[in-house]
């Protein structure tokens, strides 16, 4: 059964020549709006109870519409959405509060506002008041918070009740970080539980760490829907993307996705990676000193040429990444048909697992101004544990850890 | 049209808790707090009862008491003050809670609920305050003033029905939000409250049947000031008049509601 479903959805919004002709219609007479401006055309998914999706996309690529048709305040122009279950929103946090009045005061507002009866609030209200964590001041007015205590007191009444479909919206990265973690843990609690996510963010690291799928939205309309590395590669890719950029999918043979863009005024060639004997490796050992090779040509004359490379865990998170800009090895006017080796030696101190390098050429210290060429999975490899002691994590960082028995 | 009803007992809690907060908001940090919903309509009632009939105390005929001017007015007065503050706050309350439709997904219609209730509440405050005026000044009120549970919720239904026909074209129309309370000034002079009926030149009389507010503070001026029961030919054209605008209200605001999301 799914939870969601978006059936070609489509919303625009209608101008009339006059308000009038607007009026007219709504009493039955058929006339041809003035003008009708689409922002989302012809929007198809769905979701199962569970997943975790991310929807991504640039500003006015339709994502703000989007949510509002799934929550219901906006109605599409044509298609439907189904919804199985109650949807919560935490959209704009502490939208509606009203100063004078208290926390508690508030909370009861807000519960219902989200349709919930006397009873069902008080029972939840020690719970509100608990994991709000704001002491005495819950029965102070609002305007006496700072925003971190207005933001927990709405979170913990937007999340109070568990949702079918919780939305969050950008929202979620204020606050203070202990309030994070715990609002984090909320929600990855209620996902085990099976809600069903609906992630709004330009945080890549926030989306891949909680989504198991991604929507990318451009100019009102689903281009994407996948993985969500995949999909933020080609999202990084797309914002990169200028004039006479190309944007390249290839699919590797152990099922990843390869995204690659970039104007072409240099070109990488070739990315290899060597163990410590020399040898080009796809398994290395925790802690091995290895050297990446980098092969770099130019074909236009450029002003400045700068390599970026990071390393990324199978989730797409970053793991180390740097910049020949960053340590201060930007090449100076090279010419056409010159061609360059980066060796970037270090140890893999990394845990066990699969990585995969991204590689970037670009002109300062980042691919936004200029993209030469941008390619993710440019390279997978494996790490393996030899011959160190057995440990958690993506960090091999041996501690040196000694007892001492203070028995008196 | 029952969908909304439906929905509206659900939201009853909210409602009534929407109500309480507008009121302790509008007194919230005044140290005499709740005390004031008594003191403004008691003060109100009280400039118009000692300063106005002692001016005005021999224009009125028909009763002897020296205040009968002030009863009159404050009559006329309770009924235009609670149609007047319906359609003030129905005709700006979509574009004001525009953020919160925008973003929460709740029914719309509580919005007028919560603002007739409110106001419904108001009214009986400054009704208590009246009727305890004017019995310090030696007024006798009848059992016709039962009539005024009915007329008052025909009123409120009344001004519920233009008020959001109103306030729904406002949305798309802002002009009608400026104009409306100079209208509604206007309007309030048409209409007999300060004045007596008997001013008027007899030839012009009949043209007060065209307003509706017209027969509606003739029966509270029936009911408080003479203790008579209001006209039945009054109460007939009001009564119907409340249901189609409260229809006409309803659908339009059902047919509007997609829409008005989308331009506020």
């Amino acid at each position: 059964m799914t939870v969601l479903s978006v059936k070609d959805v489509g919303k625009a919004f209608r101008s009339y020549r006059s308000e009038w002709q607007r009026f007219a219609r709504w009493f039955g007479l058929a006339l041809k709006p003035a003008e009708e401006a689409w922002v989302l055309r012809h929007i198809n998914f769905d979701i199962q109870p569970g997943e975790a999706i991310g929807i991504v996309g640039q500003n006015g690529a339709g994502k703000s519409t989007l949510l509002k048709i799934i929550t219901g305040t906006l109605k599409p122009s044509e298609g439907q959405v189904q919804v199985n279950g109650r949807i919560a929103a935490i959209l704009e946090l502490g939208m509606g509060f009203n100063p004078e009045l208290t926390g508690r005061q508030n909370v009861r507002h807000a519960a219902g506002l989200m349709g919930f009866s006397r009873e069902q609030i008080d029972a939840a209200m020690p719970d509100i008041e608990a994991f709000a964590e704001i002491g005495e001041y819950f029965d102070e007015p609002v305007r006496t918070y700072s925003s971190g205590m207005q933001m927990r007191v709405a979170f913990s009444v937007a999340t109070a009740w568990r949702p079918e479909i919780l939305i969050v919206d950008e929202a979620l990265s204020v606050g203070d970080a202990y309030f994070q973690h715990k609002s984090f843990a909320r929600i990855r609690e209620f996902r085990e539980q099976g809600t069903t996510l609906l992630i709004v963010s330009h945080d890549r690291s926030a989306i891949q760490s909680l989504c198991d799928r991604a929507i990318l939205l451009e100019q009102g309309a689903v281009i994407k829907d996948g993985d969500p590395e995949e999909v933020f590669d080609f999202y990084n890719a797309l914002i990169a993307e200028k004039e006479n950029s190309t944007v390249e999918v290839k699919k590797l043979d152990d099922g990843k996705v390869q995204t690659r863009s970039g104007t072409g005024e240099a070109r990488v060639e070739e990315v290899v990676l060597y163990n410590s004997k020399g040898e080009v490796a796809e398994f290395v050992g925790v802690g091995e000193p290895v050297e990446l090779h980098v092969r770099v040509k130019v074909h236009r004359p450029i002003k400045t040429l700068v390599l970026g490379y990071s390393i990324k865990d199978r989730l797409g998170q970053v793991m180390y990444g740097t910049n020949t800009w960053h340590t201060e090895q930007v090449i100076h006017k090279p010419q056409p048909g010159d061609e360059y080796l980066f060796v970037i030696a270090f140890p893999a101190n990394f845990g066990v697992g699969s990585y995969s390098v991204q590689n970037a050429l670009h002109d300062t210290d980042t691919h936004l101004n200029m993209n030469y060429d941008l390619r993710s999975m440019a390279l997978v490899f494996n790490v393996i544990n030899i011959d160190k002691k057995h440990f958690l994590g993506c960090l091999w960082n041996e501690p040196n850890i000694s007892i001492e028995n203070i028995t008196q | 049209m029952f969908g909304m009803l439906r929905s509206l007992w659900q939201y009853r809690h909210f409602v009534l808790s929407s109500i309480c907060n507008e009121l302790i908001t509008r007194f919230a940090r005044s140290k005499l707090g709740g005390l004031w919903m008594i003191i403004n309509p008691l003060a109100q009632v009280a400039i118009y009862a000692l300063i106005l009939s002692n001016v005005l105390a021999a224009k009125l005929p028909g009763i002897e008491n020296k205040y009968a001017y002030a009863i009159y007015l404050m009559a006329g007065l309770l009924a235009w003050t609670l149609f007047n503050e319906i359609i003030s706050r129905c005709l700006n309350l979509f574009i004001e809670q525009g953020n919160l439709m925008k973003k929460m997904q709740f029914p719309r219609i509580t919005l007028p609920a919560i603002v007739v209730g409110s106001n419904l509440l108001n009214n009986v405050l400054l009704f208590i305050a009246m009727v305890g005026i004017f019995l310090l000044l030696g007024h006798h009120f009848s059992a016709a003033m039962l009539w005024l549970l009915p007329l008052t919720l025909l009123l409120a239904a009344f001004a519920l029905g233009a008020g959001l026909v109103l306030g729904v074209i406002n949305v798309f129309v802002r002009d009608l939000g400026q104009a409306v309370p100079i209208i509604l000034q206007i309007w309030f002079w048409f209409t007999p409250i300060v004045y007596p009926v008997n001013i008027i030149p007899e030839g012009y009389r009949h043209w007060l049947d065209l307003n509706p507010m017209y027969h509606f503070t003739s029966a509270y001026q029936e009911v408080i000031v003479y203790g008579r029961p209001p006209q039945v030919e009054g109460i007939l054209i009001i009564g119907a008049l409340a249901a189609l605008l409260l229809l006409l209200s309803l659908f339009l605001f059902r047919r509007a509601s997609e829409e008005m999301v989308d331009v506020l």
